[in-house]
């Protein structure tokens, strides 16, 4: 005899199993529609790959796993799918779920299959695919895909295999019987998952209140190596934890696996279907499901097809609509409710329990704990249900997971004993989901606080790439400048360019309407115009709302501008209307030709010189107003990047003046004395920051004043930051951490100030 | 009918709170029959009146509370609660003492806390130190049992209740009392001199904790609590009357026998201790909490100000309950040792 352990608490409810054994499995038939949940199991959905009108065959897949876990569904039975859509499921939420729905021809087709007449001379990952491909998912409960189950860890040394034949729960018969009629294949199931890993001992544990089954069973394993192990009946000794210390004497660690211990643990139902998939060839496309409860005439086990409609299974059984007061999915202890007789039998299905009012009777409301312990008595998992309750009404989430609220199995025993009739077990798993919801809530916050950090350093970087390449193109244009100044009269370059441009477009548009480029500019300068628009009203707003993003409007509205005066620029050069129809007659070529010189002489009209020197004007008179308002914002205290920004425009600004100047060779004023340092950008950056603080120099506050100004200023905003941090943090907004961020910077920023207000007073 | 929708578990046990609480009140009657015996009608007058006093309290309480009367007067705690104080009364104590200690208790110790469940201190035993603090005289003037003095009838039960003044009852000092005023005889002459005293403790006393004892023993068969804050008090108790017997010597605390079959040692401890409101929750817990109570029952009676202690080691444990529990929780399945929440937990 193989010694047996116990596990601490578990309760002893009435068992309600001999109603449902009176008669043998029967055929539950083919009901007149079939519904296919895509989610049976644990893990991902899988992929419906059959189309609504599509002929289907008995055992054909109907849905593809997604990812290694999650398992294909097959057709119960040949006929058409006539949905793919939302369906209501049997889920304790009532929620719909993505069904494929088949009609069964009543034909009962099978797909070409068959079976492996040794499956010992296949390799092991063969068989696992044929599991998994058979769609077999446990189907005790979770509905764990038993082929990810079977594959194991690599590192994780198997040494007993347990077949779970426990079936603790009241009422539910379904394993009792496939174990008093299909023996057989259970063993045969068992012997393949012993091929499969190997283990040192393989027990098959059934409660004693199963003679018949353990009988039965034990005749079937004689001249295996399979040990059935009877033990005393408690609930609920079938959990896969509480087994495992029943037979092993071990436990699984919390949050760990049955592997970590060195045990497997499959239910028979999935053994059985294991069986069926590698010896037969044949998909998991139905099962055995307990109907019963004092609401149904006849109860008994049927063979159902998945997908069968509960309301099928309970007409076969005589059902009493009339008397039921609840339809539970599952036994009385850990079966949920359903509302709908509708909902199908999925992998997972072991009962349909239909009682009557009498027999399990609307709970009476709860009264007050008087923390009698007897549900820390009856917890299996060695928790206090009474502390855990008093900590999950006041929300005290920390406690709750210092008590082990994750361990807890929601099995029920607490609920069952507690004489107060208060639904503890609802009590965790709200407690649970609060606490799974704040961790994710947790892991969001962190997750958006590491992507403002990441924008913020991209940012940074891009501007620095920016300015990079600024410079370069810059040195660029001037060496191009300076190579055109050097070469003296580059006046022939522009229409030997023009004429060759024209020629490599001539082929192309060789009919293409002379008005078309003037049309074009003038749709690009109207484009341009309402991006400009746009842009500035963007701006305003910004401004309006004190937004951070001020600066990149600015921006934007400086570049459209730039733009817009280049398309205006660009249509003014363009010949007038009728002037291509003069030339028309001539080829593109001669035209273009044509324009440039037009163009050209357009220009001269104007001289370049006075060309440039209005383009001056407009860049000069921009750049002091940008000046101005640097001033303006540098005093107000402004926030760093609006100053940046504004900086960066008048560098720019001064860089175009400087370059104006140069192109037109009209050297003028200080850069005329500078004229070879120009080229270089570190010493021109030099000078403009010389050219910067001698202008804030020039203001007519004393730097005192100044400072102080700032240091008023700043006070000001650390306040209004500070409030609204406080109000975020109430909020529990995810602004907090940018609030921070803006507070220490703005500390940072006033205590620079103040030093400085110091060291200006010292001095 | 329609199809409802209720978590799991569906299946619910045949336990009651008013069922348990009726358990309790009905292992109570061994212990007043034998009372009765031994002291007259004077205790089953305090425990009727004390209920009437109780349930009037309660639907008070409730109605304040807005709590709906007949749900919550069905649970039985109130009565558990007045028949408990007032077994703890001496007999033919006037109506105005039960008023004082049933409402302390009610009001005070239990609503004023949330009502059932909430209550972090034992009601009878705050109404019973409440009153054992305000009224000494009243509180200490037991009846002589039978043996030792007339037994008063039922008429004398009812007018030393309600007119007190006109009630003139003889009073004994019960042999806890005496054992802590001697200071010169040995025990065995003490137990000669004195007629309260019976063959193992005193005169009556013996067998109203035998018989307390017997209903406690029907309750941990009735599995309403546990063996195990009971057991250790009981222990501890009688270890630390082993301890310190001394031989029986004229400084001596009495025998461990005397211990446990005096005053309200087997009523403490099946009926005070395992009131599971107020005591740890995890078993070894309960066994730490019950054996502290035993040691400062002994502690008191011997070297304390008081002759009996029940209510005021409860009281002190009551207070350590929820430490006790800090420190106590149980090896949950799958974790290789208790949570160590010696960190203070705040991780």
């Amino acid at each position: 005899m193989r010694k047996i352990w116990d596990f601490h608490g578990g309760i002893h409810p009435p068992e309600n199993k001999d109603q449902s054994l009176g008669e043998p499995i029967a055929p539950a038939g083919i009901p007149r529609m079939l519904t296919l949940p895509v989610s049976q199991h644990i893990g991902a959905p899988a992929i419906p790959v059959v189309e609504p009108g599509d002929q289907v065959l008995k055992g054909q897949q109907i849905a593809k796993a997604r990812g290694p876990v999650s398992v294909p569904v097959h057709a119960p039975t040949s006929g058409t799918v006539v949905a793919v859509e939302p369906r209501p499921v049997a889920h304790p939420s009532g929620l719909t779920a993505l069904c494929v729905v088949i009609e069964p021809d009543g034909e009962d087709r099978w797909i070409e299959h068959a079976g492996l007449a040794d499956y010992t001379a296949e390799d092991k990952a063969a068989l696992l695919e044929r599991i998994r491909d058979a769609g077999i998912a446990g189907m005790g409960g979770a509905g764990f895909p038993a082929a990810v189950k079977l594959a194991g860890r690599p590192g994780a040394e198997i040494d007993t295999l347990i077949i779970n034949g426990t079936e603790c729960e009241p009422y539910i018969t379904a394993d009792d019987i496939l174990m008093r009629e299909r023996a057989d294949q259970i063993v045969a199931g068992t012997l393949i998952l012993k091929h499969l890993i190997a283990p040192g001992h393989t027990l098959i544990g059934i409660e004693d209140n199963k003679p018949e089954a353990i009988a039965a069973v034990r005749r079937a394993c004689q001249g295996h190596d399979i040990e059935v192990v009877q033990f005393p009946t408690k609930y609920p000794s079938g959990g896969e934890k509480q087994l495992i210390e029943i037979l092993t004497g071990r436990q699984v660690p919390s949050g760990g696996l049955p592997a970590d211990i060195g045990v497997v643990c499959q239910n028979l139902g999935t053994t059985v279907a294991i069986h069926r998939a590698i010896a037969h060839g044949e998909p998991l496309i139905s099962r055995v499901t307990t109907v019963t409860g004092e609401a149904v005439d006849q109860p008994r086990n049927y063979d159902t097809l998945l997908g069968t409609p509960m309301a099928w299974l309970l007409e076969r059984a005589g059902y009493r609509a009339a008397d039921n007061n609840r339809l539970v999915m599952g036994g009385p202890m850990m079966g949920f409710t359903v509302t709908s007789a509708d909902v199908p039998v999925v992998k997972t299905t072991n009962c349909v329990l239909a009682p009557t009012e009498a027999e399990l009777p609307t709970p009476p409301p709860a009264q007050a704990c008087i923390r009698c312990g007897m549900c820390a008595e009856a917890c299996p998992a060695s928790l206090l249900p009474q502390q855990l309750f008093w900590f999950a009404q006041g929300q005290e989430h920390e406690k709750l997971e210092q008590h082990n609220l994750f361990d807890c199995i929601e099995c029920g025993a607490c609920a069952y004993v507690c004489p107060s009739s208060i639904p503890l077990v609802q009590y965790y798993r709200a407690a649970k989901a609060e606490i799974v919801q704040l961790r994710q809530d947790h892991e969001r916050a962190n997750h958006s606080r590491d992507r403002f950090e990441a924008r913020q350093a991209r940012l940074e970087r891009e501007a620095a790439e920016k300015e990079a390449k600024r410079a370069a193109r810059k040195k660029a244009a001037e060496e191009r400048a300076k190579k055109a100044a050097e070469s003296g009269d580059a006046q022939e370059d522009p229409i030997q360019a023009a004429i060759e441009r024209a020629k490599a477009k001539k082929a192309a548009q060789a009919s293409a309407p002379a008005g078309d480029s003037r049309d074009k500019l003038e749709a690009d300068v109207a484009a341009t115009r309402k991006r400009l628009e746009k842009a500035e009203a963007k701006l305003a707003e910004a401004r309006e709302a004190d937004d951070a993003n001020i600066a990149a409007y600015e921006n934007a509205v400086q570049k459209t501008r730039d733009k817009l005066q280049n398309a205006e620029a660009a249509l003014a050069a363009a010949p007038a209307p009728d002037a291509p129809a003069a030339s028309s007659s001539g080829d593109a070529a001669q035209d273009a030709i044509a324009r440039a010189l037009a163009a050209r002489y357009a220009a001269a009209e104007l001289s370049p010189e006075e060309k440039a020197r209005a383009d001056l004007e407009k860049l000069e008179a921009r750049l002091a107003k940008t000046r101005t308002k640097l001033e303006e914002s540098r005093s107000a205290g402004e926030q760093d990047k609006v100053i940046e920004a504004l900086e960066s425009t008048v560098v720019r600004l001064e860089d175009k003046i400087a370059t104006v100047r140069q192109s037109v060779g009209m050297p003028a004023e200080a850069e005329a004395k500078n004229q070879g340092q120009t080229t270089d950008p570190a010493a021109l950056a030099i000078e403009r920051a010389k050219a910067r603080r001698a202008g804030t120099g020039k203001s007519s506050e004393s730097p005192k004043e100044v400072l102080e100004r700032n240091r008023e200023a700043l006070n000001k905003k650390l306040t209004t930051t500070r409030e609204r941090l406080a109000e975020a943090r109430e909020a529990g907004d995810d602004t907090v951490v940018a609030f921070e961020m803006a507070e220490a910077k703005l500390a940072d920023k006033l205590a620079r100030v103040e030093r400085e207000l110091a060291e200006l007073e010292e001095a | 009918m329609a199809l409802v929708r209720i978590t799991s578990p569906h299946a619910q046990g045949q336990n009651r709170t008013a069922s348990v609480m009726q358990s309790v009140l009905l292992a109570t009657v061994p212990g007043v029959v034998v009372m009765t015996h031994f002291f007259g009608f004077g205790t089953l007058a305090n425990i009727l009146w004390g209920g009437l006093l109780a349930l009037l309290f309660e639907a008070c309480a409730l109605k304040l509370r807005k709590r709906p009367l007949g749900f919550y007067l069905r649970d039985y705690s109130a009565l558990v609660t007045s028949t408990l104080l007032c077994i703890a009364l001496p007999p033919y104590a006037p109506w105005w003492l039960i008023v004082v200690g049933v409402g302390i208790a009610i009001l005070l110790a239990k609503h004023l806390y949330g009502g059932l469940g909430y209550n972090p201190f034992n009601p009878a035993m705050v109404g019973y130190v409440v009153l054992l603090i305000s009224f000494p005289v009243q509180m200490t003037a037991w009846a002589p049992p039978r043996g030792a003095g007339e037994v008063p009838g039922l008429l004398d039960a009812v007018q030393a209740l309600f007119t007190p003044a006109a009630y003139d009852g003889v009073t004994m000092a019960t042999p806890l009392d005496v054992l802590k005023q001697n200071n010169s005889l040995l025990i065995e002459d003490l137990w000669a001199a004195n007629p309260q005293f019976g063959r193992w403790a005193g005169k009556g006393w013996e067998w109203v904790n035998m018989a307390f004892l017997a209903g406690g023993a029907w309750l941990l068969y009735k599995r309403i609590f546990t063996w195990h804050a009971p057991v250790a008090m009981l222990a501890s108790l009688a270890l630390m009357s082993a301890l310190f017997y001394d031989g029986g010597s004229s400084a001596s605390g009495g025998s461990p026998l005397f211990h446990l079959l005096s005053g309200a040692t087997m009523f403490g401890a099946f009926f005070i201790v395992t009131d599971p409101v107020t005591s740890a929750v995890s078993l070894r817990g309960r066994l730490i909490y019950g054996a502290l109570i035993g040691v400062l029952v002994y502690l008191i009676r011997v070297w304390g100000n008081y002759p009996d202690a029940i209510a005021f080691a409860v009281l002190i444990m009551n207070f350590a309950a929820p430490f006790i529990d800090h420190y106590t929780q149980p090896r949950t399945y799958g974790h290789s040792k208790p949570r160590d929440n010696s960190q203070g937990g705040e991780s």
